[in-house]
């Protein structure tokens, strides 16, 4: 593993790395939860949350985990941090517990945060760790923002309940329901592989392949 | 009772389809739904793990699960993983043959969202014994037509001439939205039962 400074370890999940966007993890509740921003800030809180803690716990006990049943050991703490998760929801927030329904107990199997104990926390120091669940955690909660705004606003025209075009605005009502949240990401990756290319391609002059450059001359 | 039963497999193969409705098992759906034949073997394996779970969701729900509610995401993970990976075993020597069309996908699985949320689904709806089975073959052959769709038309998007900016997984998004917006036509049929 490559050395890194405790700054690099804390930016690097926001954006450059952000898990939904550049590794794709974490899909099913980007996509499942997001019809408004309420219900996605409280699912990226809620993961933020679950990804802090096991990180806390995993990156302490690392030395007391044996290597052969550690992915087991690892799920069985993200559980129990889900469980606390969705109970303190139940007691505090009931009506958005009600709205993100079994969601919240699928926080276990988000890939994201298996992938961070496997890959980070299991290696590295408590302090460490906890920086980098930090950044991933903020990397998460942006993605889910991002996807929650585009579908509130387009498919409800408000955002966080608010009524932001008046009486008038028609609701695109198809982002609100699940294929809009296949659209949204799908547009979301497109404007940024788009802006990705724009950078890397501005000092290249575009060429023919092989073969249509000669049909051309011809 | 056999036509509820009818219902509960419709509903959930093709109304609440787990992968285009919910969001559920993505990760494959994503991953290897590039030919055809890879997607057949890996919908079968769903099904099967699905069905193992029912039973084991059952067997939890109404025997241990009343005493300790509390336990439930936990002992959902560990009891469907562990017996997953028995079952996994007995193939291995029972059927080697089986064990090579099937097997590498079990372990992918088991840990995937769509079995564990068919597991909490379940439980949520209050399901029985047969219900849970009919509703698990239901989600199984659910998965397996979502991802059997995605790769043909994969397939012959692979051919076609796609901007360079939208290939790969941008592609696949949308088309996935272009499918699950033809899967809410399906939700008509429920409301004549």
């Amino acid at each position: 593993m490559r050395a890194t400074t405790p700054r690099q370890d804390f930016v690097r999940g926001i954006w450059q790395e952000n898990p939904v966007l550049v590794h794709m993890l974490g899909l099913c509740p980007a996509l499942a939860v997001t019809n408004t921003v309420a219900n996605s800030l409280a699912m990226g809180l809620a993961t933020f949350f679950v990804l802090t803690g096991s990180s806390l716990l995993v990156s302490t006990f690392k030395r007391f985990i044996p290597h052969e049943v550690r992915i087991s050991t690892y799920i069985l703490i993200i559980a129990t941090f889900v469980t606390i998760a969705d109970m303190s929801l139940e007691a505090i927030v009931p009506d958005v517990h009600k709205a993100l329904g079994a969601f919240i107990a699928l926080i276990v199997v988000n890939c994201m945060i298996l992938g961070r104990q496997e890959a980070f926390s299991s290696k590295r120091p408590v302090l460490r760790s906890l920086l980098d669940a930090f950044g991933t955690g903020i990397g998460f909660i942006i993605a889910m923002l991002m996807m929650g705004t585009v579908r509130e606003v387009l498919g409800n025209g408000s955002f966080l309940g608010w009524s932001l075009f008046g009486p008038n605005y028609e609701p695109w009502v198809i982002f609100v329901l699940p294929p809009g949240g296949f659209f949204t990401i799908g547009f979301i990756l497109l404007g940024l592989n788009w802006v990705e290319r724009r950078k890397k391609q501005k000092p290249m002059v575009r060429e023919w392949p092989e073969g249509v450059a000669s049909e051309k001359a011809a | 009772m056999s036509g509820e039963l009818f219902w509960i497999l419709i509903s959930a193969m093709v109304v609440n389809n787990f992968t285009l409705f919910y969001f559920l098992g993505l990760c494959p759906f994503m991953g290897v739904s590039a030919r055809v034949e890879t997607a057949i073997r890996m919908g079968a394996a769903n099904i099967f793990v699905l069905t193992i779970t029912s039973i084991c969701a059952w067997f939890l729900n109404t025997y241990i699960l009343p005493y300790a509610p509390y336990l439930r995401l936990i002992s959902f993970i560990v009891v469907i993983a562990s017996l997953v990976q028995i079952v996994e075993m007995t193939i291995k020597k029972i059927s080697p043959k089986l064990f090579r069309q099937l097997g590498i996908y079990l372990p992918l699985i088991t840990t995937n969202c769509a079995i564990l949320g068919f597991a909490i689904f379940a439980t949520n709806k209050g399901y029985g014994f047969l219900q849970g089975l009919s509703y698990a073959v239901g989600a199984g052959l659910g998965l397996t037509l979502a991802l059997v769709l995605m790769a043909s038309i994969r397939e012959s998007a692979e051919l076609s001439d796609v901007a360079d900016v939208a290939k790969g997984t941008a592609l696949v998004f949308i088309i996935a939205g272009c499918l699950s917006l033809a899967f809410m036509g399906f939700a008509g049929l429920l409301s004549t039962t």
